[in-house]
């Protein structure tokens, strides 16, 4: 066959677009797992958590988390009055060990574990440039470190401070609801080690989910409502203070 | 002219083949970050062959905890395990994590000063972690499900 | 203090980038008075402005490559840009001012030059201009008059395209709502009349120095007119950022007590004492006094480089007490963090000042290559003198 120009204009396009298919093999999810049967969040249950750390702990082993930095963290406040926009809040090392020993100090005090609130109108989504962060089928904001440039805007743009840059693959990271164990009828490994069950993981589009019976029958919160980003994470017993 | 054909083949050859697939972003990545390796096996593999201890939790308050929020992450062991024996803990350490007292803990949930409790020994001197209350001649043995320890200790603060 | 917040995540290089382009479109914007509002007194600066716009402008992308985790996955921002995103749809208007903008301004306005320059020069010299006439060697009266039509058309739609420039820059720092010091409608409008007073006072010190370094003298009409719309394009400046100052003590809403705090304490010193006051109220002040006393020329000359050099020092600090500013407060309003500019590595402080001297060196070269001086211009035989030119 003579290669003319016109044929090569149309055969190296054609060639091309196969190739990449031919080099794409991809992993596959397990095979009874459909991503659209499923709408995943968390619950917290503050008035149970004891600042254990283990959460933090648990979570650092499972996905390797790189010292300094959280994919999730305890908060300890201390409300002293009236004044509930000006808690004293401390997080020694992220809770990772638990908490020192304190005097009482009077007034208000718990422990709020925090994580990626896995935004349904998630902000660090719409200003990734290029789509290395993004909201799966069944509700989880994922971040694709292979694809994912390092421009930080998508730390900037979460306000709830959940994300940070991997210092070892130089691209966003933040908690990823143990995705690689959800989908294999795992809970995640903060909701495992959790000894008191104030993490709980829910499936919003499981009927049988005890999660719709707590959000009927208690008065539950989202963090920093008034950005409207559908946070997903419910905090049941959550004082006005928490920032 | 030739500038925008030639950018529409290197946009064919160069973005991913599952870009696009769910939405704005590699389809391919969903599947990736799901193939992570486990570390925590999950208590209902620990109680499948450990069937004495689960026996003995059941007596006690700890029966709501999970293996490996103690013992670490053991997919391994759980997955072969002769091949990896776990650790032994330290109490001294470990317990103190839950129960040293802190002004933040919930009121009801149990919590000592360790020092003034035990003068820093360890803690597995006198409790038995599987069952941590301590065996009097006036203890029944009693089996309590893990919903009904929950039911005794929720909205405790 | 959220714990993952302690570290900066844009250093003293995303400080650099709207810098760059605010010059870049300021530069612009007073090469336009001359070209599309026909402002005569500015004219022996218009070329030198486009290519200062286009040294800067060529330079402007650097900053960013050089802080990305992955800049070698930067194209993904063209083959898969997200449409929801400010920076994505950013790297199309870059684009889109360099190549249809700038670039094809500055080539239609010397055009002329370079064709006589292709077919006058010799060696290494004559093979770079045949190469930049790209083709074209059509010097008739009627085609003359197509460049000039052309380029008037295209400064006409590059003032907006400047404009869209650094706004969107503004943009992409005033929609982030997670953040109260940047989130505001008004950052694009702020940025891009900082962006013009960077860049008429860029361009106005640029023509005192290379002016003076030619030995030549210096059109004080100029240079005065210049000064008149570097003051009036101050005033609005600075009454936006008083603006927003006073909405926000006013307001006092939840981030107000921590930013107040903020800037009394860590951003005192690049804020008030830099920014405020010697780079925004004194040159203001300098300017104005220039502009109501009679003073002599070489004390107006003075005045106007020192105003100059002020000015550009405070936009910078501007640019700096935005971006780093925007990331010392923790965003639960509880604490606050400190910026570690280091000096030697690829975000420090040595890259960022090679990059603020590589623009000029650029600038250099294309100075060299495309004489923009008003009694540089070559005179072609019988052809009317074309624009550019006095």
């Amino acid at each position: 066959m003579d290669i003319t120009r016109r044929r090569l204009l149309v055969l190296l396009p054609a060639a091309a677009v196969a190739w990449k298919y031919v080099l794409a093999g991809t992993p596959e999810l397990s095979p009874n797992y459909k991503l659209t049967e499923h709408w995943w969040t968390m619950l917290i249950d503050i008035p149970k958590c004891i600042g254990c750390g283990s959460c933090v702990r648990a979570c650092a082993e499972e996905n390797d988390v790189p010292d300094g930095f959280y994919r999730t963290w305890i908060e300890r406040y201390h409300v002293a009055d009236w004044r509930l926009e000006r808690p004293e809040v401390e997080s020694p090392n992220g809770g990772k060990q638990g908490f020192p020993p304190n005097q009482d100090a009077g007034g208000k005090n718990f422990f709020v574990p925090k994580l990626c609130n896995h935004c349904a109108d998630s902000p660090c989504t719409q200003v990734c440039p290029v789509g290395a962060t993004f909201v799966t089928p069944d509700g989880v904001v994922l971040v694709d470190k292979n694809y994912c440039l390092g421009c930080r805007y998508c730390v900037q743009a979460c306000p709830y401070g959940c994300r940070f840059i991997n210092p070892r693959t130089k691209t966003a990271e933040k908690c990823s609801l143990c995705y690689h164990r959800i989908n294999k009828g795992l809970t995640t490994a903060c909701c495992e080690v959790c000894p008191t069950g104030a993490r709980q993981l829910a499936d919003l589009k499981n009927p049988k989910d005890p999660i719709h019976e707590f959000l009927r029958t208690h008065s539950v919160q989202v963090l920093k409502p008034h950005m409207a980003t559908g946070a997903k994470v419910f905090y049941n017993g959550m004082d006005g203070s928490v920032r | 002219m030739i500038a925008l054909f030639a950018f529409v083949i290197l946009r064919a050859a160069v973005v991913p083949a599952s870009f696009g697939q769910y939405g704005h972003y590699r389809g391919a990545a969903i599947a990736e970050t799901a193939a992570r390796p486990i570390a925590f096996a999950g208590h209902d593999a620990c109680e499948a062959c450990h069937t004495d201890v689960v026996e003995q939790k059941k007596q006690g308050r700890h029966v709501v905890i999970a293996c490996e929020a103690c013992h670490g992450p053991l997919a391994k062991h759980a997955d072969d395990p002769s091949s990896v024996t776990p650790p032994k803990l330290d109490t001294a350490i470990l317990c103190a994590r839950c129960h040293e007292a802190n002004s933040a803990k919930p009121k009801g949930f149990p919590q000592v000063v360790t020092a003034d409790h035990s003068g820093g020994i360890a803690c597995d001197t006198c409790h038995q972690p599987h069952r941590p209350k301590i065996q009097t001649s006036t203890n029944e043995t009693k089996t309590e499900t893990k919903a009904e320890v929950e039911k005794k200790t929720e909205g405790k603060k | 203090m959220y714990p993952n917040e302690v570290e900066l995540q844009w250093s003293v290089l995303i400080v650099l980038y709207p810098f760059i382009t605010g010059l870049v479109a300021g530069a612009f914007i007073l090469a336009s008075l001359e070209r599309v509002f026909r402002v005569e007194a500015v004219k022996p600066t218009y070329r030198l402005a486009l290519l200062t716009a286009l040294a800067f402008l060529l330079v402007a992308p650097l900053p960013l490559q050089l802080h990305l985790g992955h800049p070698e996955r930067s194209l993904e921002m063209y083959l898969t840009p997200h449409r929801s995103s400010a920076m994505a749809m950013f790297g199309f208007v870059y684009l889109w001012y360099l190549m249809a903008v700038l670039l094809l301004e500055i080539w239609l306005d010397y055009r002329r030059d370079i064709v006589v320059k292709s077919q006058t020069t010799t060696g290494a010299a004559r093979l770079v201009y045949r190469a930049l006439t790209l083709g074209s060697s059509n010097l008739s009266e009627r085609s003359l008059r197509i460049d000039e039509r052309l380029g008037y058309f295209i400064t006409v739609i590059g003032i907006p395209s400047a404009f869209l420039l650094h706004g969107y820059v503004g943009f992409i720092f005033g929609s982030v709502k997670a953040n109260p010091w940047w989130s505001s409608p008004l950052m694009p409008i702020v940025f891009i009349f900082s962006a013009m007073v960077s860049g008429i006072a860029a361009v106005m010190l640029l023509y005192m120095l290379s002016t003076r370094l030619r030995g030549r003298e210096i059109d004080i009409r100029c240079l005065d007119k210049i000064a008149q719309y570097l003051f009036y394009t101050f005033v609005i400046d600075f009454s936006l950022e008083m603006l927003d100052l006073l909405q926000r003590i006013y307001e006092a809403d939840e981030s107000f007590r921590s930013l107040d705090f903020m800037v009394h304490t860590r951003l005192w010193k690049s804020q008030v004492i830099v920014q405020i006051l010697l780079g925004t109220v004194t040159p203001i002040a300098l300017l104005g006094l220039a502009q109501i006393l009679k003073l002599t020329d070489t004390v107006r000359k003075r005045i106007y480089g020192l105003a100059g050099c002020l000015t550009v020092v405070g936009i910078f600090a501007m640019r700096w007490n935005v971006v780093i500013g925007g990331q010392l407060f923790s965003k639960s309003f509880l604490g606050y963090t400190t910026y570690k500019m280091s000096f030697a590595t690829r975000e420090g402080m040595l890259t960022a000042i090679a990059l603020m001297i590589l623009p000029f060196g650029i600038l250099w070269v294309l100075v060299k290559l495309l004489p923009p001086w008003p009694d540089a211009a070559i005179p072609a035989a019988g052809a009317t003198p074309a624009h550019g030119t006095s």
